[in-house]
């Protein structure tokens, strides 16, 4: 399991990268390397170029205000996930963090790059996609920012082209009267899950507003669903059974060697209810001790 | 100072080495050397129509290429059936290099060697192969119904059909006033070390001599394959397991393709040759184990004793039968544990598949006999609503019938007769362990939080220390350290930690002083090898027996130099001394007048010139002596010693997702006299998560057409720490055996063999319906929850 | 047609290492193969297993999963350099060997690396945390029990060392 050979060049500046790109139709870019070294090991992927971008400057800053956060490309998870100022601002980005691979992996993996890999079992781009964020990329033509609902195009495929680079995440700040919840289920400790559910609750008072879940594992693209209509305002079990109902419709699990389509929709089922139940917790407990 | 150091937990010399990266494992020597790779089959069932080598010819770096038609002489037969047993009728080997047809996915059909391995890698990618395809047989299932044929000339794909009995079960069973029959299966897995397979080779073309590095659990056994398969003489060939990460089986195969090919090459380039097998070759070329499907008929009576046993299984052995049928007819015989059924009768039929070939994991075949049996025990509990642990208690073997015959012959060809062992002493301890008296109010407390939770036991009697010999060479030198070697190998067992503390106890030395050498054919030339939880007790007495023979060598002397009698002779920490008396002489000092030079080479040379020795009217060196402190000596049992354990289990079932969570883990072992308790505790520790890995999560999952879909880690699910229990508690029983002088058996593979049996029994008991089928995943509870409750409808 | 080479200089416990290597180097070869440093262990090259885990400017990472190329100008500490100056056994190291948290010794490498990262974030793990510490390397030996009981023991030594000298205040 050795990589096929590849040109290799580290620009010092963003300029020189995106040069590199435009010179090699078959170039791709190396962050953190996570996810593309054992393709290129398996020799499942041999590009003709590697553009290792470690060395950029001023791409891996963590930067915090009211509107949101914003991450750079080089900002490995593990400095996201211990950011005190992340989980204030945006407490589900630290949530599903700390169900990304194991902690040695997130040590040298890259929260952007994970968001461009586009893997719709991966944590991070059903996060982007239910907080409603997006990724900013510099190509050619300038930099431009690439909107969530317009990223993910297909399986593993984002929106991205060839030769441009992505330099920023942003996960927009949560809401004023809003909680969160993240819960997934994995073989083992640590593994892609079988599902996950991550759930945006906003309530007024009692009542839930606007409800939201995003799925893991169980589409082909990073899926979310509006669940607010189907718990018409309160969580019941009825209300939550219709919520599940609801995100099975858009869902479409498939059986493979770890988990049955059933399994994995029974899984759907349960989790809808939990972190659904958890983000309106969440959301109660922050509108009470915001008054 | 003298403390017994058998019994004691002594920290390990191994670890020095270890935990500071400078360990010696294969891929670590030579670093000079050139790399090799092997192009495997992509397909499970196929005629080779063409193989095309050209394109690899011009690669940079690349130094040989070979195909089959490469090789001669005995490298161009099949390789060695290694185990032949007369109902063995139809046993197949490869060849080192495919010959015309591949039979599963990861056959070796090319060799490259070349710079480095990333070269080699290029070269496979350039080589082409036409295939014609052929229909796969995949699964017990499409083995037995024979549609397809593994083998043109292996009808049925039944490789052997083997039956035993003891007394007429059919009969017993007849008349029995209870029946039940069950079907039960278990799935495919592997041993899976940290470390994959690897060799390295050296020719020495000065001294006309190959040297073998590889990491297996038999040096003697690889050099005799490879002097036998490369035309030399077995004095030209070395082979040396250096620090071995892992076994647990699958390295006691051999000799694998590449141990042949790695040695031709290197003596053929006159370079070093290295191989060095990646995680996804180790998944498709090495070997798995476990795929069985078993029927049972039982007969009892109202107490729930075994009247008859009648099982009938299929053993999948994949596409070849290296090493025979030790693995089903391990099950067949092992399967009766501490239980003895009035009659016995078993018929297993050993099936070719197109997949990875079969040899021992750890437990070998246990684990499926003790899935088999304990699963009978609980349903005649079940069936006669009786305590699960008496309907145990009540077929056990008695302390006072041993030696207990069961009227079968063993995978080693000899008598199954049980040497020690109390199984109702061991069931009491694993009920006050498990609580299993106090369960039913703990499950009555957690189903008043909702939660579902399950006990399960299983028992066990594990034939270990199996022949036939091992031996040892003891040799004092005469700075008084003493270096010890015996030929079996090592892989993370402590051996030469629990080995010296076995001489330094003989000998009456230092343990410090005690350097013992494992698996290196230069030393020590005789022996079998690692496997059978056999090494401590076959080499552990073999040590025993030759630092015995070297202690009274050295008093001899000593009685001499001292001008006293033996009988009052005593060695403390490397010193021989007449009790009582200041009188006393250094073991360095006695190795010197051993060995009667004309020269002094060194201090103890000179000090030892004060003593006198022999009666100079007769030769130097006695006719029936032989000149050096040193004692070689064999350790040949008559059969194997039986451990026993019983392990139980306590499992939550996630009423919701279906989850599996382990919330106690009880251990009680006996393996006689330990050694050292600490390495057990750690062999244990190490089976039992293994055991859980095998229940729980580990699976080889091969689709129809015979590709293996999970050959990586991230879908070959072994367990991290988060998926054992925080604790494991285990109790020990010191049941010595009668059939070597330390009193020990075997306790390498114990830890996993009852994995499966327990957990099945306590998730049934959790769920309240019938496990009949290992490994279970969350998802495949999920589906049995769904067809139980359609069931119940 | 030959590879291209790149001049590298890689600094491992310490000291710096002038090589030349192809961009495809995977870091785990180039210290095993390149410089000698065979402590560090492969077990599955996909990242799963973490046997070959190193320190890189203090922080554990896979070295199967980065190319010798990307390490150039980082610090990088192996198993060879947890050691302590004087050549004694280092904490981790030592508190392996007292609780038997090794067998076979090829995972070995991977968790020390790790721990050592984990024990100077985390000074004094509860029995979960030091579970957390090591929840992303596989051992197939030794059922992690004595491991864990290692972490605990491998911080316990740890501060002992950074204790002033006899105990004083």
């Amino acid at each position: 399991m050795k990589p096929a050979p590849f040109d290799y060049v580290r620009p010092g500046t963003l300029e020189e990268a995106l040069q590199a790109l435009a010179g090699h139709p078959e170039a791709k870019v190396l962050a953190g390397g996570q996810s593309l070294v054992p393709l290129l090991s398996m020799r499942l992927a041999a590009p003709a170029v590697l553009v290792d971008i470690n060395e950029l400057p001023d791409l891996d800053h963590v930067r915090v205000d009211a509107e949101g956060v914003r991450v750079g490309a080089l900002a490995r998870h593990a400095r996201v996930l211990a950011d005190a100022d992340v989980a204030r601002v945006q407490p589900l980005v630290t949530k599903a963090l700390a169900n990304v691979a194991h902690a040695t992996i997130r040590n040298r993996g890259t929260t952007v790059g994970s968001l461009v890999h586009a893997d719709a079992a991966a944590e991070m781009p059903m996060v982007l996609q239910l907080l409603g964020g997006s990724v900013d990329v510099v190509g050619p033509a300038g930099r431009r920012t690439i909107p969530v609902e317009e990223l993910y195009v297909g399986p593993l495929e984002s929106s991205l082209h060839h030769d441009e680079i992505a330099v920023e995440a942003f996960f927009p700040a949560l809401a004023a009267d809003t909680g969160v919840a993240f819960e997934e289920i994995a073989r083992r400790h640590g593994d892609y899950a079988m599902c996950g559910v991550a759930a945006v609750v906003t309530v007024d008072g009692d009542r839930v507003v606007a409800a939201k879940a995003g799925y893991l594992s169980v589409s082909d693209i990073p899926a979310v669903v509006d669940l607010t209509e189907a718990l018409g305002g309160e969580l019941r079990d009825a209300s939550l059974a219709r919520a599940a109902e609801a995100a099975l419709a858009v869902l479409e699990p498939e059986t493979d060697i770890h988990a049955t389509a059933d399994y994995r929709a029974h899984l759907a089922t349960v989790l809808t209810a939990r972190v659904v139940t958890a983000a309106y917790e969440d959301a109660r407990t922050r509108a009470g001790g915001s008054k | 100072m003298t403390t017994k150091m058998m019994g004691a937990k002594v920290q390990r010399v191994e670890d020095d080495r270890l935990v500071r990266g400078t360990g010696r494992y294969v891929d670590d020597v030579a670093p000079d050397a050139l790399h090799t790779a092997v192009l495997r089959s992509p397909h499970a069932h196929a005629r080779i129509l063409s193989i095309d080598v050209d394109a690899v010819l011009d690669v940079e770096g690349v130094h040989a290429v070979w195909t089959y038609d490469d090789l001669e002489g005995a490298m161009a037969e099949p390789l060695p059936l290694l185990i032949p047993h007369p109902t063995l009728t139809h046993g197949r080997t490869q060849y080192a290099l495919a010959k015309d047809e591949v039979n599963y996915v990861g056959e070796a059909i090319a060799f490259v060697v070349a710079d480095d391995r990333y070269v080699a890698e290029d070269a496979l990618a350039r080589i082409a192969v036409e295939y014609e395809l052929l229909p796969a047989v995949v699964g017990i299932e499409a083995a037995r119904d024979g549609a397809h044929l593994v083998h043109d000339d292996v009808p049925g794909n039944v490789g052997a059909r083997m039956e035993q009995s003891n007394g007429d079960a059919a009969a017993a069973i007849a008349a029995a006033p209870r029946t039940l029959s069950l079907d039960l299966q278990i799935e495919r897995s592997a041993c899976m070390p940290m470390e994959g397979r690897g060799t390295v080779a050296r020719w020495d073309p000065d001294q006309n001599r190959l040297q073998v590095w590889t990491s297996t659990q038999t040096s003697t056994g690889v050099r005799a394959a490879v002097a036998a398969k490369l035309g030399l003489d077995l004095g030209q060939v070395d082979v040396i397991t250096p620090d071995v990460g892992g076994g647990f089986g699958v390295k006691i195969v051999h000799p694998w393709p590449e141990e042949l090919l790695v040695p031709l090459a290197a003596q053929k380039l006159g370079r070093a040759v290295k191989f060095t097998e990646d995680r996804r070759e180790h998944f498709i070329s090495s070997a798995h184990e476990r795929a069985q499907v078993h029927h049972v008929e039982v007969g009892f009576d109202d107490d729930g004793r075994v009247l008859g046993l009648d099982v009938r299984f299929w053993h999948d052995h994949g596409a070849y039968t290296p090493y025979g049928l030790i693995v089903p007819i391990i099950t067949s015989t092992q399967l009766l544990g501490p239980y003895k059924p009035g009659a016995y009768h078993v018929q297993f039929d050993s099936l070719y598949t197109n997949t990875v070939i079969v040899t021992p994991y750890r437990g070998a075949g246990r684990p499926q006999g003790c899935f088999v049996m304990e699963r009978t025990m609980d349903a005649i509990a079940a069936e006669l609503g009786k305590d699960r642990a008496d309907v145990r208690a009540i077929n056990f073997i008695q302390p006072d019938e041993f030696p207990y015959e069961q009227g079968l012959i063993f995978q080693d060809g000899r008598e199954l007769t049980y040497d020690s062992g109390d199984y109702p002493a061991m069931l009491d301890k694993i009920k006050e362990l498990v609580d299993w008296d106090g369960f039913e109010s703990f499950r009555a407390a957690k189903a008043a939080e909702g939660k579902r939770v399950g006990l399960g036991l299983a028992c066990y009697v594990e034939g270990t220390g199996v022949g036939p010999y091992e031996g040892a060479h003891v040799h004092i030198e005469t700075s008084g350290k003493v270096k010890v070697a015996t030929g079996l190998t090592s892989q993370g067992q402590g051996h030469q930690t629990a080995f010296a503390q076995i001489v330094a106890d003989e000998l009456g030395v230092r343990f410090e002083d005690v350097e013992i050498t494992t698996g290196d054919t230069r030393r020590m030339a005789y022996a079998v090898g690692t496997f059978a939880s056999r090494a401590a007790v076959m080499s552990g007495s073999a040590i025993h027996l030759a630092a015995k023979r070297t202690k009274e060598k050295a008093l001899r002397i000593a009685a001499d130099a001292l001008e006293a009698d033996v009988d009052d002779l005593e060695i403390v920490d490397g010193v021989v001394s007449v009790k009582g008396t200041d009188s006393s002489i250094p073991l360095g000092t006695i190795a010197v007048l051993s060995n009667p030079l004309r020269y002094a080479f060194d201090e103890a040379s000179k000090a030892a010139t004060q003593f006198n020795v022999g009666d100079p009217t007769k030769p130097p060196v006695a006719e029936d002596d032989e000149p050096g402190l040193e004692g070689t000596d064999f350790y040949s049992p008559p059969r194997s010693t039986f451990a026993s354990g019983m392990h139980a289990v306590i499992v939550e079932t996630d009423v919701e997702t279906a989850e599996i969570r382990i919330l106690k883990y009880a251990v009680v072992h006996d393996c006689g006299h330990l050694i050292n308790p600490m390495i057990v505790e750690g062999q244990i520790h190490g089976g039992v998560a293994q055991g859980i890995g095998g229940a729980l999560y580990e699976r080889m999952a091969y689709d129809e057409s015979g590709q293996l879909l999970n050959a990586s880690f991230m879908d070959f699910l072994m367990p991290y720490v988060t998926e054992v229990p925080a604790s494991i508690e285990i109790d020990h029983l010191e049941t010595p055996s009668p059939l070597n002088p330390l009193g020990i058996k075997g306790a390498g593979e114990a830890g996993v063999i009852p994995g499966s049996a327990a957990f099945a029994a306590a998730i049934e008991d959790a769920e309240r319906l019938p496990i009949t089928a290992m490994p279970i995943s969350p998802s495949e509870l999920f589906a049995l929850r769904a067809a139980h409750a359609q069931e119940s409808k | 047609m030959s590879e291209n080479q790149h001049e590298i200089r890689l600094t491992v416990n310490g000291t710096d290492h002038d090589v030349a290597v192809p961009a495809r180097r995977l870091l785990s070869d180039a210290l095993r193969h390149d410089l000698g440093f065979t402590g560090t262990h492969v077990g599955c090259e996909h990242g799963v297993c973490g046997a070959c885990t190193v320190l890189v400017d203090g922080q554990p990472m896979r070295s199967c999963l980065m190319f010798a190329v990307s390490a150039a100008g980082h610090d990088i500490t192996t198993v060879e350099g947890l050691a302590r100056p004087d050549g004694e056994l280092g904490p981790v190291q030592q508190a392996f060997r007292e609780c038997h948290g090794l067998q076979c010794g090829f995972c070995t490498p991977g968790f020390l690396t790790t721990i050592t990262a984990g024990i100077a974030e985390n000074p004094e793990p509860t029995e979960d945390e030091a579970r957390d510490m090591i929840a992303g390397n596989l051992c197939r030996c030794t059922g992690y029990q004595n491991i864990v009981k290692a972490v605990c023991r491998a911080a316990e030594l740890a501060r002992d060392d950074r204790a002033p000298e006899g105990g004083a205040a």
